[in-house]
């Protein structure tokens, strides 16, 4: 049961990333972005951070390595990959995922805990999760304000494809209770065969209640189930 | 000549063409008195070059050479069993445990951050993880101590949002979490803000590597970023007053900073220190390359030879002058094995940066500067690190101060209108209230380690694979040590050993940062001798040496100096992640229980500013052996885990403490019935500023052994009252007086203020 934690030059969660995949029991490796290959995995991680100091765009960059021909391709398969930050924001400019993460509509960085609802729990991130759950997750973002066309809206929202919404303590997507301007409050959207998720919390910095909250915990649970139906 | 002084330069050194004549105007322009010339002219046996004297003038400032501070700082203590690297290092260096060191410093960027605030606070920060990662450690926490000028003038907000974007940017982009600090806004500022930056880093005993040149015939290479025309002499800058064409002037005096490509300098560097194909590492930073490559040949003894061509530039024809005084950012210089370049070449080049040969480590103790073979400059080393003039001023006491402190309060005393008025206003204070309009725009969770975000009494990152935690801090009241300095920077010493305890951690070690006016003056060198004697009572009552810091003198605009401001930071060890501790009360029925004593001073204290426009009265009293015993007796508490929570009394006084435990993070508020039954002024028990004061709470079948604890370490201690539910009032009385409030209104009041005060339009300048 391996993780590729993809690794770019400005990535800064990879290090956490490594640590939450690892603490559910994954066989984690770190691959830099000039290496290629990752057939050897199970599942695929894309960390946040500022992949080439976020310039042009945050993620614009980083999806021109070496690495995220061989990302498509593991998607393309059907492997689990899962951008968090600025991971979703590097799958979004890979076309893995639609839309866009724009500039926080307060236009300021954002770095404080959020809730969040868990809208599908039949993918390989959140079968673990009960569906309607409500998380406490870190966010830290400049740049997690998610957008994307009406019609495409309207696409991920009639089939399913929205998988975090951001909620208020009675689970209400209000506008008070989104950090960002995104869009119909999404924080994190999949791909229609639900195998490519990207997220703008962080999960793997909700690993332990010392540190605030356990609620990323199943998130790496629900891949660590997801394993044995995918690799057999 | 004194041996300190060593060889005199034999090279042949000739003026370099192009380069001005060095005459006295020029002397003058680079901040050397006609004292040190002279003494310049004597080490060299001749007269210094243009170059020369740029060298000189960089390494004599007060920024490298501390020439006005440092007798004062020797008389600092600086040892203890578990100080592993004292001063005179990029950074202070602990035994935390578990076979963990922890590096940590405290720099300011006061100057860059008057004139180009964002720029400013983010290379603040980007040389404080340098010094941080060159001794080897990873950086794992950074905390802001910042000051600016009254919050309702244009500028003010200008410089504050400036400065938070830059150092949350920079710290956010390299990925390390910032765990707290402190704000303070107070005319006392204006013009001339502080922005002082504090890094910690840990790393295995055994990692820890030095600055040092040893090795002769070892190369030098300069890595990371190439060397450009900014920032330079931005060391002698620093040491300059301010005025109001400092705007305009200094603007190439002040670097930009990169922090994608620090990332990326940072895991190089730690890579280079890993491979052990490096004996010495340095950041560039003040003074650039005539600094990192001085000091490191100083600390081993040896000498450098620099050739000016091979150093990577950012743009055409930089003379010798330039290159050695750029203060461009992201560069550190190397000493490598002899024959090992290649190896530190394929480490850069993994991370994408580039590494350059430009010299090497010699026997004869020069500081020699070659363009294209030619000698341009050549000192002995020795007297340029070691050699700076220092000056014992003369200090006196200003008679406006005096006066100011014996200004007779009593008026203030008596309570003018609704106390819960009052107690409303100094809430949303900017002083007092709620500091996350800041702190949300800093990464606080990042590497997954921060047990206490900002917000609390003290930041603190959980050591993975052990059970242990560092803590810290940076506190410093202005006010009080304007007022009476060394009372005022024992306060700030108390005050951060408080807010170490109160989370749980033994107070261990302080790095400090002294932000004073213009040392010439006989009023100012006053408050800098008298706070750092006062410095050193705390820290030796506290066994917290001082392990390094920074001096940041001439912190004055127009002739006007800021309040003198000795920023102690201060970091403590966790033995059981476990025993954390946080303010916030926790169980509604819980009792409430006072650690410390009121009383009726209400000196410098925020009542005064917000309620009377008013800097005046003496600081409160502070007694070090009783805050010692508060701070073992509160440590003895938590350890016996008999504590909820625990909290100190600082600005706004007991009312704004119960106020912070009441309100937590604001999820879920308590209300909470105190009855303070003390034969004192309401005023100045619930909104005086008096010292050695801790609120805690705990299940009320505990209260008795709390009491005992304290009493065990005569500690005055009593019960004053009960946490209760977030539908109740948050209620306080005072021998008839009293404060009655709605927990969802302060919380609005607390949390919402600063956010609101930088949309209201500017009623300032």
């Amino acid at each position: 049961m391996k993780a590729a934690v993809v690794t770019f030059p400005g990535s800064n969660g990879d290090y956490d990333l490594y640590k939450a995949a690892q603490q559910v029991g994954f066989d984690t490796h770190f691959v830099w972005h000039r290496e290629r290959g990752l057939d050897a995995y199970d599942v695929v991680l894309l960390p946040g951070g500022f992949s080439y100091g976020d310039y042009l765009r945050a993620g614009a960059i980083a999806r021109m390595s070496p690495i995220m021909e061989d990302v498509i391709r593991f998607a393309a398969a059907g492997g689990p990959v899962l951008g968090i930050c600025n991971g979703f924001q590097t799958l979004c400019e890979a076309g893995l995922l639609p839309g866009a993460l724009v500039r926080n509509d307060v236009l300021r960085f954002q770095g404080k805990d959020v809730r969040i609802r868990v809208e599908r729990t039949d993918l390989p991130f959140t079968s673990t999760y009960t569906e309607g759950q409500i998380l406490t997750i870190p966010i830290a973002h400049g740049e997690g304000n998610y957008e994307a066309d009406p019609a495409t809206l309207e696409e991920l929202e009639g089939e399913g494809r929205v998988v975090f919404r951001y909620v208020d303590r009675n689970g209400e997507p209000g506008a008070a209770a989104n950090p960002n301007g995104s869009w119909h409050n999404i924080a994190g959207v999949t791909n229609e065969a639900g195998n490519v998720l990207g997220m703008m919390p962080h999960p793997e910095r909700a690993m332990e209640k010392l540190l605030g909250s356990d609620d990323g915990l199943a998130l790496f649970a629900s891949l660590v189930a997801s394993v044995p139906a995918l690799s057999s | 000549m004194s041996t300190a002084e060593g060889a005199v330069a034999e090279d042949s050194v000739s003026p370099r063409a192009g380069d001005p004549p060095v005459t006295a105007e020029v002397v003058a322009d680079h901040g050397l008195s006609v004292d040190e010339y002279e003494r310049i002219r004597s080490i060299m046996g001749r007269d210094p070059t243009f170059t020369e004297l740029g060298i000189f003038s960089a390494m004599w400032s007060e920024h490298c050479g501390y020439k006005n501070s440092k007798r004062l700082l020797r008389l600092l203590p600086t040892t203890a069993p578990w100080v592993i690297q004292g001063p005179g290092e990029n950074a202070g260096v602990i035994d935390v445990g578990d076979g963990y060191a922890l590096a940590f410093k405290i720099e300011s960027h006061n100057h860059p951050s008057a004139v180009e605030p964002y720029q400013g606070a983010a290379t603040g920060v980007g040389g404080i993880l340098r010094d941080i990662f060159t001794m080897g450690a990873r950086p794992v926490a950074i905390l802001d101590s910042l000051r600016f000028g009254d919050l309702d003038s244009g500028r003010t907000r200008y410089l504050f949002s400036g400065v938070v974007s830059g150092v949350g940017d920079y710290g956010n982009c390299v990925g390390i979490p910032n765990i707290g600090g402190e704000v303070a806004f107070d005319r006392g500022y204006e013009g001339n803000p502080i922005v002082n930056a504090m890094c910690l880093g840990l790393m295995k005993r055994e990692e820890l590597i030095t600055a040092s040149a040893s090795g002769v015939g070892n190369t030098l290479m300069a890595v990371g970023a190439r060397t450009g025309r900014d920032g330079i002499h931005g060391a002698t800058f620093a040491s300059e007053e301010l005025s109001e064409d400092s705007d305009e002037s200094s603007r190439p005096q002040v670097q930009v900073g990169d922090p994608f490509t620090e990332k990326l300098l940072l895991e190089a560097s730690l890579e280079l220190i890993a491979s052990g194909v490096i004996t010495g590492i340095q950041d560039m930073g003040a003074a650039g390359i005539t600094s990192s490559a001085t000091e490191m040949a100083g600390r081993a003894g040896t000498g450098v030879e620099l050739e000016m061509t091979a150093v990577p530039t950012r743009e055409q024809g930089m003379t010798p002058y330039e290159i050695l005084l750029s203060e461009s950012q992201e560069r550190m210089l190397v000493v490598v094995e002899k024959g090992l370049e290649g190896e530190v070449t394929r480490i850069l080049e993994k991370w994408e940066l580039e590494a350059a040969e430009i010299g090497r480590v010699t026997s004869d103790g020069l500081f020699r500067i070659l363009e294209d073979g030619v000698v341009v400059a050549s000192i002995p080393a020795l007297p340029l690190t070691e050699g700076c003039p220092t000056y014992e001023r003369e200090g006196i006491e200003s008679e406006e101060i005096q006066a100011l402190r014996a200004m007779d309060l009593s008026e203030h005393l008596i309570p003018e209108g609704d106390l819960t008025k009052t107690f409303m206003l100094l809430l949303s204070s900017p002083n007092v209230a709620s500091k996350r309009w800041i702190y949300e725009q800093y990464d606080t969770t990042v590497r997954t380690a921060t047990a206490v975000r900002p917000g609390g009494d003290a930041g603190v990152i959980r050591i993975r694979g052990t059970k242990r935690a560092v803590a810290a801090t940076t506190d410093c009241n202005g006010r009080f040590v304007y007022l009476e300095p060394k009372r005022g920077a024992m306060i700030a010493a108390a005050e951060a050993a408080r807010n170490l305890v109160c989370v749980g951690a033994v107070p261990t070690a302080v790095t400090n940062n002294l932000n004073f006016g213009n040392p010439l003056k006989p009023h100012i060198y006053y408050q800098l001798r008298e706070a750092v004697l006062g410095m050193v009572d705390a820290c030796e009552t506290f066994e917290t040496p001082v392990t390094g810091g920074n001096v940041s003198l001439y912190n004055e605009t127009d002739g006007r100096s800021i309040y003198p401001t000795p920023v102690i930071g201060m970091v403590g060890v966790i033995e059981d992640v476990a025993t954390i501790t946080r303010q916030a009360f926790r169980h509604e029925g819980e009792d409430i229980v006072l650690l410390g004593a009121n009383t009726n001073e209400l000196g410098g204290s925020e009542y005064l500013y917000v309620t009377a426009d008013l800097v005046a009265g003496a600081p409160p009293a502070v007694d070090l052996d009783a805050e010692r015993a508060l701070q073992q007796a509160v440590l003895k508490m938590i350890h016996e885990r008999l504590l909820s929570s625990a909290h100190d009394c600082s600005e706004g006084g007991l009312a704004c403490a119960l106020a912070e435990s009441a309100l937590g993070d604001g999820e879920a508020p308590h209300g909470i019935d105190v009855d303070i039954d003390d034969d004192l002024r309401p005023v100045a028990a619930l909104f005086g500023e008096a010292q050695g004061r801790i609120v805690v709470s705990c299940a009320p079948d505990r209260t008795d052994q709390v009491l005992r604890v304290a009493a065990l370490h005569e500690v005055p201690a009593r019960r004053i009252g009960t946490v209760q539910g977030p539908d109740d009032d948050f209620r306080i009385s005072v021998r008839g007086a009293s404060i009655s409030a709605r927990p969802a209104e302060m919380g609005a009041a607390y949390f919402d203020s600063l956010a609101n005060r930088m949309e209201a339009p500017p009623t300032g300048t």
